[in-house]
């Protein structure tokens, strides 16, 4: 039971809902891209430059660092787990493989989840609080098209593009290790890695970063637009956030990772 | 009402006729009941003060009035347009006649005090750039605002932001506007120049206006008509005169700001400490 008496909805009711709202702002948010600009009311292409560059540009620096750093790690972890075999001379394929289908995307996945999902959650439900969400609402300007569609875009751009990124930087790192401690060249790492890849293998990592965007943007303004309370609601939401964010990553990952790998 | 407000020619409201008329009005927040039957009017030039304490479901009445909310039941009519039963396009354009100072003035803290106060102006006309930010500029000196357009609203004062708030909601001229608490948390002086700014709202650019407050002295200046709230129920309408004449108890403990829960006893406290 709830502290009103009332009886306390079960989780599984709880996450069809809430998923259900995500959906609703999903579709609402495509609604006002495809059929704002005939009613005169478009998504405004500032907005959304802001917001590529804060979900995207913005986040350049410190993804690259990380990635890099995850790409040095994984390579030291292949080269002793394929030691055992001797067969260190394959771990470019494990390295290229699991980089480019999972970690790159993950990566960043997790780092825009960290960064711009719980800014947009504490942004939102600040708007929420103060009463601008009401204020744009008054006015006519609907608060989904003004809040949810410019990130919503800008995450599904650039998320795929830091992915990308991530991807790159993780390998780089990789090729750093191996020719250190292989005595691999560049020149041979960066041309077995065009061997090994395939176009599906690039369009997983992609696919996903496509999904974890969606769902950093939705997650992060669902929990800003649901706040209750004074500034404890805010940190609340956006705690929430990174937490629901980061939950749906990977159980969509796997979900994905499951899709994608099944033979035939 | 019907015929009253042409969407073509909006701001030309008949004098005299009624811009919100509202029936048997009831809302629920979860289980519990805030509004029972709320029935009201507001004619064409009045300002119209809802008053009440805290909890009497004044706020609740001000969303359901401004379209925030959808009432439970009753019927809420804004500029001939039914609430409960409009299409978002009707919200859509009835929005654009109608301006709403809120509270906390709820600037967004991004853009500077111009860019506020164009920001209707931008959504709702065609107009070049150039011309918003005459009519922009207008309206801050309206609220004596001029010299602050650059300002960011966490550099202005309480008084300020409450009159930056106005000057958005006037920035389309429309004929009806609500205030929520104008003078919450006010200095008395600041306080009495925003109820000389509504009445002034009112004569010059003949708007109907709604406030909502708990500010007794404010609203005995402003009103034509007072509705007094308790409990989610109108418990006295009128003229100042006929409200302040009102014999109902809880009309006077508003007016003579009588508290409604007991003065604490030391004595009786002390007594039921040493018994427990």
């Amino acid at each position: 039971m709830s502290r009103s008496g009332a009886p306390r909805p079960s989780l599984a009711r709880v996450l069809v809902e809430e998923i259900g709202y995500c959906a609703s702002l999903l579709v609402e948010s495509l609604w006002w891209l495809l059929f704002g600009p005939f009613l005169r009311q478009p998504v405004h292409a500032r907005l959304i430059l802001n917001e590529l560059v804060a979900i995207g540009l913005a986040a350049v620096p410190i993804l690259s660092v990380l990635s890099f750093s995850v790409g040095v790690m994984l390579a030291i972890q292949g080269v002793y787990s394929l030691k055992a075999f001797g067969a260190e001379s394959q771990v470019v394929m494990a390295l290229v493989l699991s980089i480019t289908r999972e970690f790159g995307a993950l990566i960043s996945g997790i780092m825009v989840a960290g960064r711009s999902g719980s800014a947009l959650a504490a942004r939102i439900s600040a708007m929420q609080i103060s009463q601008e969400v009401d204020a744009l609402a008054v006015m006519g300007i609907s608060p989904v098209r003004h809040l949810v569609a410019p990130p919503l875009v800008a995450a599904i751009v650039m998320v795929p593009c830091l992915t990308v990124l991530s991807s790159v930087a993780a390998l780089a790192g990789s090729a750093v290790y191996c020719n250190q401690v292989l005595g691999l060249s560049f020149e041979a790492f960066i041309a077995q890695t065009f061997a090994i890849l395939q176009v599906a293998d690039v369009l997983q990592g992609l696919g996903k970063g496509l999904t974890f965007g969606i769902i950093i943007a939705l997650v992060g303004v669902s929990n800003g637009f649901a706040v209750t309370g004074g500034a404890d609601g805010v940190g609340r939401a956006t705690t929430r956030a990174v937490v629901q964010s980061l939950s749906y990553i990977v159980v969509a990952d796997m979900i994905f990772t499951w899709l994608m790998s099944r033979p035939g | 009402m019907s015929g009253l407000f042409d969407r073509d020619d909006a701001h030309r409201l008949v004098p005299g006729s009624t811009v919100i008329a509202v029936e048997g009005l009831a809302a629920h927040w979860g289980e519990r009941q805030v509004l029972h039957d709320i029935s009201l009017q507001v004619g064409s030039g009045e300002i119209v003060v809802i008053m009440g304490g805290s909890g009497s479901g004044k706020s609740t009445l001000l969303r359901h009035l401004v379209g925030l909310a959808r009432p439970t039941a009753g019927r809420v009519e804004v500029l001939g347009t039914d609430l409960r039963t409009a299409s978002a396009r009707a919200m859509h354009r009835l929005r654009r006649h109608m301006g709403v100072a809120f509270q906390g003035g709820a600037l967004f803290s991004s853009l500077t005090v111009l860019e506020n106060v164009i920001l209707p102006l931008q959504e709702h006309t065609r107009l070049a750039p150039a011309t918003m930010h005459i009519m922009a500029r207008l309206k801050l000196e309206v609220v004596n605002l001029a010299g602050s357009e650059d300002l960011l609203p966490a550099e202005l004062s309480g008084g300020m932001v409450k009159r930056a708030a106005i000057a958005r909601a006037v920035v389309m001229d429309p004929p009806l506007l609500f205030f929520d608490e104008p003078s919450a948390g006010l200095d008395p002086v600041v306080a009495a120049e925003l109820d000389r700014l509504i009445l002034q709202l009112r004569d010059a650019m003949h708007m109907s206006i709604v406030v909502v407050t708990h500010e007794i002295e404010s609203a005995l200046t402003i009103a034509d008509r007072l509705i007094v709230l308790d409990g989610g129920r109108i418990v006295a309408t009128g003229t100042v005169a006929e409200v302040r004449a009102s014999q109902s108890p809880r009309v006077q403990a508003l007016l003579n700001r009588q508290p409604s829960v007991p003065d604490f006893d030391p004595e009786a406290y002390l007594d039921r400490l040493t018994r427990a």
